[in-house]
């Protein structure tokens, strides 16, 4: 095959550009990022944190869910640019101290809640969201499928999700 | 053999990085200073292409190249069809980039290289390409008609392939009837949309000459042939991996993707590694789909309701292009009797080109229209006949005492013969009648229809020819320094959880916990013989061939360790990761001593190492120190291939209450009773047939491609393309029956399509039922969206 004289191109891209600073996990962070540059883009290839997947880019899938100061949000549907200052949290910073699984994650693995895993993620960061902001949550099967009904998963058809569920609030309690 | 793993619910060996977000899809792996890939597609479903001006694109500072067909060389070339087949006379494939011509909307027609995808994609807008629009006909039937407009100008009336099949004496039968059930009945296009959109990446190494290619692929060894061989390169210099793969379900086993070609080709041109991120919207109008069928089935039976002949008669759309052969409509064609013993059969069908994404196989592949094809029909003659639908079919179902049962005259996707191994049919029906308690259930309808609410038990049969051919292998090894057991396989993973049933067949054999057994697949650099994941065949194919390997092992571990302990191999038990002389614990050697010990060495690199070196008392001083024909190391290949296919079977019935006001259905219970031959895991294949029932439900209620008459997609993305979320799919009571089947050691079976095949039927007949005292039409086409069930009901359809 010939192979081309390597063309004469840009660095980094012509994209206008600006600093943000926030808290990711727990660590503050700052960069200099292209102000249409996505926060799950951010996320994913400025800091390497790809646990935080894309299935959509729009908005529907949820495989994207992060915590903006505590709250579930989609990464997909902001700009790093927006989110000065927050209090960012993902997948990666879920597991607790000495890297034990969050009970959330050790529930997913008991109850094979997860295959191919693409969609866990954003899961896993819904659920945790979830339990952290209803102190008495509502475990019958309707109140567990209302809540995991933001986020879409082609592999397990949810049920062993919903098991992972009730079993996490078990580990949680214990 | 012991039997502690085989069987066993144990919990998946790859959850640990997935559930922490550690896993490795495509998009996560870091390659430094790599260069992103944006296609400008066709936005026409079928046009000539006048001119591409790529002049203001190319002098896009971050852009490093644009291509168009004329760019491309030894490239621009049809791609292969895969499999080619006698009855497809007019196959068509696609060029990595249009020439002259576009087939589809989304068909790639530029394609750009630049710094990072953002700056790809305002490089696609400024490419300028003028297109003189074609006239269309997107109408399945109408497409086949004379002076339809064609998609490929030298296809007369759009037909691929036309075959037929027979078996028995079908004509004689529909002469000997008593009773004869007609029904026409369709399925539409849906798509396997796995949660990661395909995705590819090239590294080249310019002076080793060697291409590494990371692909979401569902066939690794495959695409590692084909490139070689189109990219004119050594097959030892291209090595394919396929790592965390985030859902197949068919998608992903086609290739080539145009992607697959030119991102390979770009990153050896450009000497810099190149990536190729498929969005959403383009895996809706550039990766393929599944399901447009149109069938015309009669059957011939008595009056009793026994089926004695079987007419089938149809329409497959296979897209633009072809490039998979006729493999879905010969699945549906073979499988059109489903579970029942009806001797005479003739099936046709036409393969039908329309100007839409291609079409080969997701999840089911021909088998969910079979199976709502013979289901409808099967209640249809039912009704006319006054019987019950489980009555119509316990007189139809194969016996236990006529397997194995043969179709002969049908031949099945493998190119072998119809033949059903093994099964339970009637107990399954029987198992299914109990559980749901169908007194109780007549009852409850009662009641509920006294009340102005209706439900309904839908239920459906289905059978699936799993485990395909050709072969595939295993490399089993018991490392020298660490004792575990590497398993090498040629497959690929999209989630079923492959690594945790290989370990467990493997761990059987050679004594070791399941957690001991590394299994490496998807890396053309660890094992390279072999096809693909496809066609429910992994556990089967794979899985025998792993246990063959592992027993080979087996063989070799005694035979060493009963030099090592001086003992008879009789009485050695192989366990826990060591042997030991049964009734002597002492007397015992770990599988790193022993496989240390079966590799004579020179260094001592460690203590265990020091007894196998040259002047150890162990080692031979009286000899060579391998003996001839001896190898070093406890290692071992092997292969399976299936005398034919396996077919596992199952049946579903769900309790399902329908708002005639709305339209809109609710399930109230869904049961699957299914028989998929000796499980090595229950609890991974419940996972698999839960997965598959929420397909299932996709599309028998919610997901359809829409496309306009000019043949635009109308829902390419996920906010209009309905797939089901946890609101939507039923929680599933599962029942097993395992029947083992006789082709293999291992007696399995595939499960990895079964659960989607009968969830039309269970919902179409379910509705039928809920809404039969409301005077429903016949309801013989999925989707069943509330729209066709108002129309159903005799409701005026407003425009
Ligand atoms: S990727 Fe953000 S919601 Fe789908
Ligand atoms: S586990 Fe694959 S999408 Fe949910």
């Amino acid at each position: 095959m010939t192979r081309r004289v390597r063309q004469e191109m840009a660095r980094s891209s012509a994209d206008p550009t600006r600093q943000v600073s926030l808290t990711v996990n727990g660590e503050a962070v700052t960069r200099e990022v292209s102000t249409r540059l996505l926060l799950s883009d951010f996320l994913r290839h400025e800091l390497g944190l790809t646990g935080t997947h894309v299935g959509c880019e729009h908005g529907v899938c949820g495989c994207c869910t992060v915590t903006l100061d505590g709250a579930a949000m989609r990464s997909c549907l902001a700009f790093a640019v927006q989110v000065e200052g927050a209090d960012i949290r993902t997948i990666e910073g879920v597991a607790g101290a000495g890297d034990v699984l969050h009970p959330v994650q050790q529930a997913f693995h008991e109850c094979h809640a997860l295959q191919c895993g693409f969609c866990t993620p954003g899961f896993i960061m819904s659920i945790v969201t979830y339990f952290e902001e209803n102190k008495d949550p509502d475990l019958s099967d309707d109140g567990i499928r209302a809540a995991l009904s933001g986020n879409l998963c082609r592999c397990t058809g949810y049920q062993n999700i919903v098991k992972a569920v009730r079993r996490a609030h078990e580990l949680m309690k214990a | 053999m012991s039997t502690a793993m085989f069987g066993a619910r144990v919990q998946r060996l790859a959850d640990a990085r997935l559930v922490r977000g550690e896993g490795s899809f495509i998009d996560d792996i870091p390659l430094e200073g790599a260069l992103h890939v944006a296609f400008v597609r066709s936005p026409f479903a079928r046009a000539r292409i006048l001119s591409i001006d790529c002049q203001a694109a190319r002098e896009m500072e971050s852009v490093a190249a644009v291509y168009t067909c004329d760019d491309l060389g030894s490239l621009d070339i049809l791609m292969p069809l895969l499999i080619p087949h006698p009855s497809l006379d007019q196959p068509r494939t696609q060029r990595p980039l249009a020439r002259g011509d576009v087939f589809h909307v989304g068909q790639p027609v530029a394609m750009v290289v630049a710094l990072d995808r953002y700056t790809a994609e305002d490089a696609i807008r400024l490419i300028d390409v003028d297109y003189e629009p074609l006239e269309v006909e997107l109408d399945l039937q109408a497409a086949v008609a004379d002076g339809a407009p064609r998609v490929h100008e030298d296809v007369a009336n759009n037909v691929a392939a036309h075959f037929v099949q027979s078996t028995g004496d079908p004509d004689g039968a529909f002469a000997r009837a008593d009773h004869i059930t007609k029904i026409k009945v369709q399925v539409d296009r849906s798509t396997a949309a796995p949660l990661e959109c395909r995705a590819v990446a090239a590294r080249w190494d310019r002076v080793s000459g060697e291409l590494t290619v990371w692909d979401g692929t569902q066939a690794p060894i495959s695409v590692r042939g084909g490139l070689a061989s189109i990219l004119g390169l050594d097959e030892d210099k291209v090595r394919v991996t396929a790592p965390d793969v985030g859902g197949g379900f068919g998608q992903k086993v086609l290739l080539f993707y145009p992607d697959e070609l030119l991102v390979p080709f770009a990153a050896m041109q450009l000497g810099r590694p190149v990536k190729y991120i498929e969005d959403r919207n383009e895996n809706f109008i550039g990766s393929s789909q599944e399901r447009t069928q149109i069938h015309e089935l009669e059957l011939a039976a008595t009056k009793d309701g026994e089926v004695l002949g079987l007419r089938d008669s149809f329409l497959h759309d296979t897209g633009a292009f072809i490039p998979y052969g006729i493999a879905i409509a010969q699945v549906a064609s073979t499988s059109i009797a489903g579970p029942y013993r009806v001797p005479n059969i003739w099936v046709e069908f036409k393969a039908v080109y329309t100007p839409t994404v291609t079409i080969t196989p997701y999840r089911g592949c021909g088998r969910p229209q079979a199976c709502f094809a013979i289901e409808r029909a099967m209640d249809k003659l039912a009704d006319e006949l006054g019987l019950d639908r489980f009555e119509v079919r316990r007189r139809n179902l194969i016996r236990d005492e006529d397997f194995p049962y043969r179709r002969d005259g049908l031949m099945f996707a493998d190119g072998l013969a119809v033949e059903y191994d093994s099964g339970q049919y009637g107990r399954a029906l029987d198992m299914m009648a109990e559980h749901i308690d169908l007194d109780g259930f007549a009852a409850e309808q009662q009641e509920a229809r006294a009340e102005g609410r209706y439900l309904g038990l839908g239920l459906g049969f289905y059978v699936e020819g799993t485990g395909l051919g050709p072969y595939e292998g295993s490399h089993i090894r018991i490392h020298p320094i660490t004792g575990k057991v590497y398993v090498n396989t040629g497959l690929s993973c999209q989630g079923q959880g492959h690594e945790t049933v290989f370990a467990q067949v493997a761990a059987d054999q050679l004594g070791v916990d399941a957690s001991d057994v590394i299994v490496v697949e998807g890396d053309t650099a660890a094992f390279d013989w072999g096809v693909a994941t496809f066609a429910s065949r992994a556990a089967v194919v794979s899985g025998n061939a792993i246990h063959k390997a592992a027993a080979k092992v087996r063989e070799q571990v005694l035979e060493a360790a009963s030099n090592m302990l001086e003992a008879a191999k009789e009485d050695l038990v192989l366990e826990g990761g060591k042997v030991f002389v049964n009734g002597v614990p002492d007397m015992a050697a770990t599988l790193a001593e022993i496989a240390t010990a079966s590799n004579p060495l020179r260094y001592a690199f460690n203590e265990a190492a020091k007894t196998s070196t040259q002047f150890a008392p162990a080692s031979r001083h009286d000899g060579p120190a391998l003996g001839e024909g001896e190898a070093p190391g406890l290692e071992a290949t092997d292969y399976y291939s299936p005398p034919h296919a396996a077919w596992a079977y199952g049946v579903h019935a769900a309790i399902i209450e329908v708002d005639p006001d709305l339209c809109s259905i609710t399930f109230k219970r869904y049961i699957c009773v299914h028989d998929c031959g000796r499980m090595i895991n229950p609890t991974l294949v419940e996972g698999q047939i839960m997965g598959g029932i929420a397909q299932g439900v996709g599309g028998a209620h919610y997901e359809r491609i829409e496309f306009d008459e000019e043949g635009n997609p109308r829902n390419a993305n996920f906010m209009d393309f309905l797939m089901p979320y946890a609101t939507e799919v039923p929680h599933a009571e599962i029942l097993h029956i395992e029947t083992p089947s006789p082709l293999n050691p291992l007696g399995v079976k595939g499960v990895g399509e079964a659960g989607c095949i009968p969830v039309g039927q269970v919902v179409a007949s379910g509705v039928a039922d809920a809404l039969q005292p409301l005077g429903i039409g016949p309801l013989e086409h999925v989707p069943l969206t509330p729209d066709m069930i108002f129309t159903a009901l005799g409701g005026e359809k407003e425009e």
